[in-house]
């Protein structure tokens, strides 16, 4: 990243960056909590399961409170404006993808992965996107899981041809 | 026997049909990959890795090898003609490349680029297999404490010592750390951070993770940013064959881009970015044509390019002799190894030689054929540059699972993608940098397994890990890589450590 804000003017807190120290510090809490239930099995040395979890919510805890005072001072790279719709679409591919995985099987999953993610990208003509989608993958599952064996779902289409 | 008959025996491995096919396969799905805009060498590596599941261990390596020497190559491409440079070592190579591209110089540069990468590549490799011995046998008097204080050197100078902010590279590295938590602990047998999950005993997978922040990551913060920036891809006009004057100009800058992009990958440093941007100005320093720079200078291409595939090569060094990974691309390799059971490290060399110096022969069949395959294709790798951004991404994505759902195809595991392709994602956009998060993972287990180690040895004593001298020095230069860049940046010399950004690769 290079653009480092060199604004020397006042600068606001920066709310969306704010929010990046309660997570940091939700998680440093949980590792916190999660290694505490460790039992210490070592006799010989204070050094078990949990003292590397700690480390790191420590360290992650410590990240949190700088994290805010850098985001209260605004320090973070200003960001371009985002465009919330091409990221809904492609996210809806990939959750499309993951339910129809084992009923649909991996051809028609990942067509609709493909022309979902073609959408986002603007080609919104899902009747000609669907198809090629469906059948590059099914392309890729014959060379994948056929000549190179991996162990691809198969669905209806697939059956129909093995 | 010395490395030169070592060297040889890997040749005959290498040379062998199975092997070279292998090889040519690797080279050519690399540069493939790597030339399609967006797609770094850590990510080709990381796409790649499934192709290779179904073979030996020595046959996937090798290809790997082709993989990981074809996607640099086909960075640089990218780059040239297209001025959204692919992996973040070429950002230099944009500089003058996409210049000398619009002024129709477009075939000479891609020419000393593809020359001076095989060049560095030819010499680096050398140098790979004539110093990992040196440093293997320095490495087997390495305790668990000297290890321990290696990886926390990498750790420090993958994520704080450049970039733009030690803040969010440390947040990343701890990221990465805290995920590496997740699953049984290696020495004890109890559940980390698995809330009851039978899925997540094993860990996270490096390569979901580097796939998922790398190509979803990506592809998401693309497409948020809309059509604001038209890419226009420079025709290659005129001829490929670089002029006598071209020769005359490129052939130090090759060899000074070299000798500066080798020591800074085989040192834990960073990336082939820090190596390309050294070469860079360098070669504006040393030039003759210094008004040519920022308006197309030739050496601007053949240093930096150099350098990137030189440092490329020396990141092996540490990541075959020690086992250390000082790079994103270095960390998914590490992966790549780890699925067969094999660790790199000093006991690699005397236990598997053949499959070390296999590998190693290997990368200096896959750098011929990468001279001889690049040059004449050079018209194919524009067409793929050309492929629409729908339909690039489109599949960019279906490579991406196809990769998660060979290695187990789970619901939950394609979730997990999904969840780190959104985590990816909010971290670019608060521009925090994603190879520290990937190498925390894959270095996390591993750093802990020797601080325990070494404080089992010396009974909890916290105070044994600075006891030993190399130990030691290199907790003080862990110290100073983070402490230097802090206070350059505080007194506001930052710009010139973001520039070195460490941000793919």
């Amino acid at each position: 990243m290079s653009e480092v804000s060199s604004s020397h003017g006042k600068r606001r807190p920066d709310r969306a960056a704010l929010v990046i120290a309660p997570v940091l510090f939700i998680l440093a809490a949980v590792i916190w909590w999660d290694a505490g239930r460790l039992a210490e099995m070592s006799n010989y040395s204070r050094i078990g399961p949990a003292t590397v979890p700690h480390v790191v919510a420590i360290g992650l805890a410590l990240l949190a409170i700088w994290t805010a005072f850098e985001a209260w001072r605004g320090d973070f790279p200003e960001r371009e404006p985002i465009e919330a719709q091409p990221v809904i679409f492609i996210v809806a591919g990939l959750a499309g993808q993951m339910l129809l995985l084992k009923t649909a099987g991996f051809s028609i999953a990942t067509g609709v992965l493909f022309a979902l993610t073609a959408f986002g990208f603007g080609r919104r003509k899902l009747w000609i996107s669907l198809p090629i989608g469906i059948a590059f993958s099914f392309v890729v599952f014959i060379i994948f899981g056929r000549f190179l064996q991996l162990s691809l779902p198969a669905g209806p289409l697939e059956h129909l041809f093995f | 026997m010395g490395t030169f008959e070592f060297l040889l025996q890997g040749i005959a491995i290498a040379a062998q049909p199975m092997n070279l096919l292998y090889a040519l396969i690797g080279v050519t799905l690399g540069t493939a990959v790597g030339v399609l805009p967006g797609i770094g060498p850590a990510l080709t590596v990381a796409l790649l890795l499934p192709v290779t599941y179904k073979l030996d261990p020595a046959g996937s390596l090798i290809m790997f090898a082709g993989i990981y020497y074809g996607g640099m190559y086909g960075g640089s491409t990218t780059s040239i003609l297209l001025n959204t440079p692919g992996e973040s070592a070429s950002v230099v190579t944009a500089l003058e490349g996409n210049k000398m591209a619009r002024a129709g110089r477009g075939g000479p540069a891609l020419a000393t680029a593809a020359i001076g990468s095989f060049v560095a590549g030819l010499i680096a490799t050398l140098g790979l297999a004539f110093i990992a011995p040196f440093v293997v046998k320095f490495a087997l008097s390495f305790g668990p404490r000297e290890y321990f204080a290696l990886m926390v050197l990498a750790f420090v100078t993958v994520s704080a010592a450049f970039g733009d902010s030690t803040l969010r590279g440390l947040t990343a590295l701890f990221v990465g750390l805290a995920l590496a938590v997740i699953g049984i602990d290696q020495q004890t047998g109890q559940a980390r951070m698995s809330f009851g999950i039978p899925d997540l005993l094993d860990g996270i997978e490096v390569t979901t993770l580097a796939v998922a922040m790398f190509a979803i990551g990506e592809t998401l913060y693309v497409a948020c940013q809309g059509d604001r920036i038209p890419e226009k891809v420079e025709a290659v006009k005129g001829s490929v064959w670089m002029s006598r004057q071209d020769w005359a100009r490129s052939w130090k800058p090759w060899l000074r881009g070299t000798f500066i992009g080798f020591p800074i990958g085989a040192m834990p440093a960073g990336g082939a970015d820090i190596a390309s941007f050294l070469s860079y100005s360098t070669e504006k320093q040393f030039s003759k044509h210094k008004d040519e720079f920022g308006k197309g200078a030739i050496e601007g291409v053949a240093g930096p390019e150099a350098a990137n595939n030189a440092s490329a090569a020396g990141t092996l060094v540490p990541l075959l002799s020690l086992g250390l990974p000082t790079t994103a691309t270095a960390a998914i390799m590490l992966a790549g190894f780890q699925q067969y059971g094999l660790q790199p490290g000093p006991l690699l060399f005397a236990t598997n030689p053949q499959l070390v110096w296999g590998l190693i022969a290997s990368l200096l069949i896959a750098n011929f054929m990468l001279l001889v395959l690049n040059l004449p294709l050079i018209g194919l790798w524009v067409k793929l540059l050309t492929i629409p951004k729908p339909w690039l991404y489109a599949g960019i994505l279906l490579f991406a699972t196809l990769g998660t759902i060979g290695a187990n195809p789970s619901v939950f595991e394609l979730g997990m993608l999904l969840t780190f392709g959104l985590l990816g994602f909010a971290m670019r956009i608060f521009g925090y940098p994603i190879a520290p998060v990937v190498v925390g993972l894959i270095l996390g287990p591993m750093a802990e397994q020797q601080l325990r180690r070494a404080l089992a040895i010396s009974q909890g004593d916290v105070t044994t890990l600075f006891m030993s001298p190399i130990a030691a020095v290199l907790f003080v230069l862990a110290v100073l890589a983070v402490v230097v860049p802090l206070i350059l940046r505080a007194r506001g010399k930052g710009e010139v450590l973001s520039q070195f950004a460490a941000n793919e690769d």
